[in-house]
């Protein structure tokens, strides 16, 4: 009887040990699975490349030469001094600052009219975020013969209305406005709709409990809305930011001729497009390696130094 | 609520013919002959848009480079979904040491510009014989933060922890949990991470230019050859913009609803 009864019992554990094991394996191991691709995609192509370019930007290093020579930070001296760079930098800035700050007013007054009580909602919604979705680079080439020198749109309104006409290309600060009206004219629907979908989220009690207190609409704005929007305007600022400081496609294509000069004088070559220009045009891997590890640092720097600044004078 | 006034749908109505015009612009001088484009401004297309359009396809490989697009974004939207959802589970769902760490981890990557790693990243292609291939383009981009992100963030609340644990008790391994229980329960915001997926890949530059050549390009990298010179058919060149806006245009037209409420349930999610 006993015999009996141990007998398939015994079995039984037989079989499911080996099972039990798995199955623990299972939950130790295949999380652990599961997220690895992304680290190892990640380590390949996202710290691997930024390390070494570290490295590269420590040698005399030519694309294709088979000697690579190392010369400590002479690349670094090279760039700090180099007036090129420090005019790529200048133009970097002025084109993000141009780019941000109207980007970032306007798209919080088109939210506020967006949150309006519309016929038609998804309608406009998807107007406006249009240009996000149409590619960057025919948008430019369209901008650029809009902002033509000699026939272009621009020029024919500006002329057409008695003003003298600029030239887009040529001008320092011309250039700059035209290259950041691209970049304002595709993100400032999309981010009007960033800034919508927080300020639909703003507890209704709040602003009824404003219109109580017999605050107007301008006073509700300032003292209510932006307030609570500061952690979305951050989220803003910090990702236009990341963005803004490696301009490319818009300086490289603006003007059919400019190349990655960045015009004649280099007068809208920004850092990204010096870093292509060295790499790919020169063929000087070991100092358009330095010009990058300089601008990531700057990247992380500023991208820090805004998310702090955001914070506190938003508050 | 009451309706606004006129005079915020005529705000708005102007800033969406803002919005519009620069393309509508774009099939208009694509409409015109290059030597049309001198005189007078008009609002009316002309009749050439075919006859350029198909001098855009004798100047680059502009069936190409539309297959190449479609092939680079198809493989790269359903690998980033796949593996996004597939992290954005284990974050969610599954305990595991060190798990909060790694999330961390991948927040802190999203503000990481890897785009300026392209030098060494050129040179290792380079290395595999990938440069110039298809490939290249391809893999660097099979998962990114952002998606797994953005996969963790929905699943959390998506997916009840108890039916995960009744996957487990019923002897489900995590694979089949993830395959049977997270896959399905993700396919709302998969969907959205899909759209994003897509129109990115479908309008990366930097990269595509410094990694493909003119015989293979994608769409963006064939663009860029038909204006590069010092002499510009204006009409050619556009009628080109033109060509490669219509298949997002269509996507747009299809999908505009799901792309808002992607973007303004990113902006309270994130």
């Amino acid at each position: 009887m006993t015999a009996l009864l141990t007998r398939p019992d015994r079995e039984r554990v037989e079989e499911t040990r080996p099972r039990y094991r798995l199955s623990t394996l299972d939950a130790k191991v295949s999380p652990y699975l599961f997220v690895a691709p992304f680290f190892v995609l990640f380590a390949a192509i996202g710290v691997f490349p930024l390390l070494y370019t570290a490295y590269v930007s420590l040698f005399d290093w030519e694309l294709g030469a088979d000697d690579a020579k190392f010369v400590g930070a002479d690349n670094y001296m090279t760039l700090l001094g180099d007036s090129q760079f420090w005019n790529a930098l200048f133009n970097t800035f002025s084109i993000f600052v141009l780019s941000t700050a109207p980007q970032l007013i306007i798209a919080v007054l088109l939210a506020s009219l967006l949150s309006a009580n519309l016929r038609g909602k998804t309608g406009w919604r998807m107007g406006v975020l249009l240009p996000y979705v149409a590619s960057m680079v025919a948008l430019t080439i369209i901008f650029g013969n809009l902002f033509g020198p000699q026939y272009g749109l621009v020029n024919d309104v500006l002329t057409a209305v008695g003003l003298p006409a600029i030239d887009w290309q040529a001008s320092t600060f011309g250039s700059h406005v035209a290259i950041a009206s691209m970049v304002n004219w595709r993100w400032t629907g999309y981010n009007a709709l960033i800034v919508l979908a927080a300020m639909l989220a703003i507890p209704r009690e709040v602003i009824e409990a404003s219109v109580v207190d017999g605050a107007g609409p301008i006073r509700r704005f300032f003292s209510i809305t932006l307030p609570m929007l500061k952690p979305t305007l951050i989220f803003v600022v910090v990702t236009s930011t990341i963005g803004g400081l490696q301009i490319f496609t818009e300086p490289l294509l603006f003007a059919p001729a400019g190349g990655s000069g960045g015009g004649s004088v280099h007068q809208y070559q920004t850092v990204v497009l010096y870093m292509y220009q060295s790499a790919f045009q020169q063929f000087d891997l070991g100092y358009a390696s330095t010009i990058a590890w300089m601008l990531f640092l700057i990247v992380i720097l500023v991208a820090g130094l805004n998310f702090w600044l955001t914070r506190k004078s938003v508050r | 609520m009451r309706r606004p006034s006129f005079v915020v749908y005529g705000v708005l109505a102007a800033f969406v013919l803002g919005s519009a015009f620069p393309l509508y612009y774009s099939f208009l001088v694509a409409s015109r002959d290059n030597e049309a484009l001198t005189g007078d401004f008009t609002l009316v297309p002309g009749g050439n848009f075919f006859s350029n359009a198909a001098r855009v396809l004798d100047t680059i490989p502009f069936w190409k480079s539309l297959a190449n697009s479609f092939i680079v974004s198809g493989t790269v939207t359903l690998s980033v979904v796949l593996l996004s959802t597939l992290a954005g589970f284990a974050f969610a769902k599954l305990r595991f040491r060190g798990s909060s760490v790694l999330f961390v981890f991948v927040v802190a990557t999203l503000a990481v510009p890897t785009q300026l790693g392209i030098i060494p990243l050129y040179m290792a292609m380079a290395e595999f014989g990938w440069a110039g291939e298809l490939e290249a383009v391809i893999v660097p981009n099979l998962v990114t933060a952002f998606g797994v992100f953005w996969m963790r963030q929905y699943l959390v609340d998506a997916i009840p922890d108890e039916l995960v644990e009744a996957a487990r008790m019923d002897g489900c391994s995590l694979w089949r949990t993830f395959w049977h229980v997270a896959l399905p329960a993700a396919r709302p915001a998969a969907a959205m991470l899909g759209v994003f997926t897509f129109m990115q890949s479908w309008n990366d530059f930097l990269w595509p230019l410094v990694v493909l050549n003119a015989d293979n390009p994608t769409i963006q990298v064939a663009l860029e050859k038909l204006q590069s010179g010092y002499y510009v058919d204006y009409s050619l060149v556009l009628a080109g913009t033109t060509l490669a806006t219509i298949p997002v245009l269509i996507v747009f037209l299809v999908l505009g609803r799901q792309i808002v409420a992607g973007v303004m349930q990113g902006a309270v999610k994130g």
